[in-house]
């Protein structure tokens, strides 16, 4: 009887979205990630009219030019603006990320969904198989992947995508156990409610809030890990202004045109450091206990 | 009164900031004489445990703030000490129990290493000296074998073992002041009694002060000789023990002592006192659970296991067999472990039994396919101990307690809207509750919607898993009071498990005690509550704590549960079964 504060079995639904949304900003960490990944948003979708040039045009400008005031970020070995190249590369990261994120959420919250509330062999079976993928890197499914669709930008999401389906089943099928254990579901059960009522409506509302978090940590895993297979060449291709494929095309020049290196590296360094400060933020929100203290 | 050892003065202490300001405690003084045992009692939310961490510095350093007030302690005051100063006063003269004897000790380290930590680190001792303080304090709380206690690890002692732990870490260093918070609110009665009983030993040995926090009037009639009541963060009313339960003052002690249930309350009545005007009549011939030779084994389930080899599990339902007619209340009683709530799933089939028969309205529900058993759910419904668990958070109140008729097709559009209102008027909510959610609710409502959900479907069996055991109890005395109205109105049977003998009396027809999973003894109420046969049945009654300081509870038969007759059930007289 130490509850001296009625206990808050907050979430998003609680809060209501108005509260959600400024719960976020107030948390220094969800401020700062939200302005982070708003303004990549915002370069992505505007990109035609943020960008000064076209970002596939050769000779846009003098070859391996210094940032100026023309070229703010300089320009790279065949004439093209950095810049223009690094605004419209926000438009495929931000696809990476959100396919790939998408593809492996998706599928890992099935599988997990199904394995916890299954139980018995299916569970068994199912998470034995999430084991067995759990053993190796991330990065060698993805290459396997890979080499059975082939070397692409959309391959790669894909190949990221589900390289880490078993990342997100192990935490939605441990997310589940817990609530199924609860007697909420246990009166659902009792009150004769059939497998596809108590998966989608008692089960799956209480696993999302968990998996937005992790979602959104992940968005940051899934962009590092496409510049990575970008970088060795088995994602983007050129001339797609991808900014992993722009890092490893800028590799011989980097003691010419450190710029060529610089720039796409920031981009991805502060694109990973913005959702992973928005996922933080929202797990603050999120979580009861974190808010209360 | 002794001399004070304690003086606590206007003590404010509040949570949060601007809007979300909240006094915790408003204003409280009190007096601790020495040796003296100082209850503070209040409902949840009232302060207590705050107002008592407050002076060992313990509150949440980051939201909660001791706003104002002085605790005088041996020439100091608690509340300004450093933090430093107060470590070395925490554990060495100012001791505390806490309630989870589950999770208060650290499972990592042994049980001596805990109990030596604060000796070796207050009083200096070298860790041989240590080492045989511990051993006689384990062994003066009642463990014994205590050298190789010692090398125990905290899951492998039960909780009323470790709660002695707990009070042998406290006592080891001889206090001037121990702080038990809900010390025994964790334990199953009987162990309660021990504890309670070694507490006051502990007292009268090293003189020690004890502020007892606690709910429980019996626990306060029992232990307390002076009572502080607190409401809301104030202080509602002081005074000794006596005078506090024969001639409260105050209002709300009134209400408090009133709606506290008294095991011997109904001791005269044959069945439980009607509620409605007019109770609608019953056929109390027609048997809605016949229940035979049920058995349930957890776990053991490996091929080992088997051919009897290694894990042989934990058998919680060992032929258990019951009957239950329509408008009756059976209650299964029992502590923790003893398989009650085991039983009362497996009459709704939400686990399944390894084997015996459940008819129930003459089915065999173990027979039942999906769709039978969907179709047979209508007719049984179940309450739940936790009220904040058993609702979903995700889902309005409206739609949880219309979902059972979506279910089954029962109502729908205008029609569940207005079954939906109708229920709630009936559990006494309003209907501008229907579409809030679940977190904007007390424990008590979130209760009432959940029972609310029961009926929805109009079965004529609930199964109550301890619907009040979470609640306050003048929380607690409404809702056992709209349980027995809805009975008497709607004819519905009730399989009532629950641990609280005095609850049992006001809700049961007939009352079945289980012990490790078989029933030791069934009855009519009145023949198993006033007359027990069994001895297990005879030691449960003794140790429920009174609600009253002018009688003493007698001492505890001694009870060997290895070898207390548990055999098949015989006729002691007629209707009373008695394991032989």
């Amino acid at each position: 009887m130490a509850a001296q504060v009625e206990p808050v079995s907050a979430s998003a639904a609680d809060l209501g979205t108005g509260s959600f949304w400024w719960a976020l900003v107030k948390s220094p960490s969800g401020a700062i990630g939200l302005v982070i990944v708003a303004v990549l948003v915002i370069a992505a979708i505007g990109a035609p009219w943020i960008a000064p040039f076209d970002p596939l045009r050769m000779a846009a400008g003098p070859r391996l030019q210094p940032p100026t005031l023309t070229h703010w970020f300089g320009t790279d070995d065949f004439g093209r603006d950095l810049f223009s190249r690094i605004v419209h590369g926000a438009r495929l990261t931000l696809m990476i990320g959100t396919i790939a994120v998408g593809i492996s959420l998706t599928a890992g919250l099935l599988l997990g969904l199904i394995a916890g509330y299954a139980a018995g062999w299916t569970e068994r079976v199912l998470m034995r198989l999430v084991d067995v993928l759990f053993s190796f890197t991330e990065i060698v499914i993805a290459l396997a992947c890979l080499a059975i669709l082939g070397v692409g930008l959309t391959n790669a999401m894909i190949a990221i995508g589900i390289a880490s389906i078993p990342f997100y089943a192990r935490i939605t099928h441990s997310v589940v156990l817990v609530e199924r254990s609860k007697p909420y579901f246990e009166a659902a059960v009792a009150g004769g409610a059939g497998h596809l009522r108590l998966i989608f409506r008692h089960l799956l509302p209480n696993v999302v809030p968990t998996l937005i978090v992790v979602g959104t940590l992940g968005i940051s895993t899934a962009v590092l890990a496409a510049a990575g297979l970008s970088f060795l060449g088995l994602g983007a291709q050129p001339p797609q202004p991808e900014w992993g494929f722009m890092l490893s095309s800028s590799r011989d020049l980097i003691s010419r045109a450190p710029w060529m290196m610089f720039f796409p590296g920031i981009a991805i360094a502060v694109t990973v450091l913005g959702f992973n400060l928005l996922g933080d933020g929202i797990r603050e929100v999120l979580d009861p206990r974190q808010r209360q203290r | 009164m002794a001399e004070p050892i304690l003086t606590v003065d206007n003590l404010c202490v509040t949570f949060g900031h601007g809007r979300n300001r909240n006094e915790a405690v408003k204003n409280l003084s009190y007096t601790l004489g020495k040796g003296e045992t100082l209850a503070i009692v209040g409902e949840s939310g009232s302060g207590k445990s705050v107002s008592s961490l407050a002076l060992l510095g313990l509150l949440p350093r980051r939201s909660a703030e001791v706003e104002e007030g002085r605790a005088h302690y041996d020439g100091r005051d608690l509340l300004a000490l450093s933090e430093e100063h107060l470590r070395k006063l925490r554990g060495d003269r100012l001791a505390m129990i806490f309630q989870e004897p589950m999770t208060s000790l650290n499972p990592v380290l042994t049980i001596g290493r805990q109990l030596t930590e604060g000796l070796i680190e207050h009083r200096g001792m070298s860790q041989e000296k240590a080492d045989s303080r511990a051993v006689e304090m384990i062994d003066r709380v009642g463990l014994g074998q205590p050298r190789q206690r010692l090398k125990q690890y905290p899951h492998e002692l039960s909780g009323g073992m470790r709660q002695r732990v707990m009070i042998a870490m406290a006592m080891a260093t001889e206090p001037d002041i121990l702080i038990a918070d809900e010390p025994t609110t964790a334990l199953d009665v009987t162990v309660q009694a021990q504890i309670l009983d070694l507490m006051r030993e502990l007292q009268g040995e090293f003189g020690t002060s004890i502020i007892l926090i606690t709910h429980d009037m019996g626990v306060v009639a029992e232990m307390a000789d002076r009572v502080v009541v607190m409401n809301k963060g104030r202080k509602v009313e002081e005074g000794r023990v006596e005078a506090i339960f024969a001639r409260p003052a105050e209002a709300y002690t009134q209400r408090l002592l009133a709606a506290v249930p008294r095991l011997g309350g109904y001791a005269t009545q044959p069945t439980p006192r009607t509620v409605v005007p007019e109770p609608v009549p019953v056929d109390h011939a027609t048997s809605v659970v016949d229940a035979r030779g049920l058995t349930k084994r957890f776990g053991g389930a490996g091929l080992l296991a088997r051919f009897g080899i290694g894990d042989r599990g934990v058998t919680a339902m060992d032929d258990v067999g019951f009957t239950l007619a329509a408008g009756e209340t059976l209650a299964i009683v029992g502590e923790s472990g003893s398989g009650k709530s085991t039983t009362g799933r497996a009459v709704l089939r939400l686990i399944e039994v390894d084997k015996g028969e459940i008819n129930i309205d003459g089915r065999d529900v173990r027979k039942l396919g999906p769709a039978g058993l969907r179709q047979a759910r209508r007719e049984m419904q179940m309450i739940f101990q936790d009220p904040f668990a058993s609702l979903n958070p995700r889902i309005s109140v409206g739609d949880i307690v219309a979902e059972p008729m979506v279910i089954h097709g029962l109502a729908k559009g205008r029609e569940l809207k207005d079954r939906v209102e109708a229920l709630f008027h009936r559990v006494g909510l309003t209907s501008d509750q229907i579409r809030r959610y679940p977190h904007e609710f007390s424990g008590g409502q979130r209760q009432r919607v959940c029972i609310a959900r029961a009926l929805a479907v109009n079965p004529k069996l609930i199964v109550a898993d301890e619907p009040t055991s979470a609640l306050d109890v003048s929380v607690q005395a409404q809702v056992l009071e709209l349980l027995l109205e809805l009975q008497q109105s709607l004819g519905l049977a009730y399989l009532f498990i629950s641990h609280d003998m005095a609850v049992v009396e006001e809700m049961a027809h007939r009352v079945a005690v289980m012990q490790q999973g078989r029933i030791v003894e069934m009855g009519p109420r009145a023949a198993v509550l006033n007359d027990p046969r069994h001895i297990y049945t005879k030691t449960l009654l003794a140790a429920v704590p009174i609600p009253d300081p002018t009688r003493q509870r007698g001492a505890l038969p001694k009870l060997d549960t290895t070898t207390m007759p548990r055999g098949p059930l015989a006729e002691a007289a007629p209707g009373h079964l008695v394991a032989a």
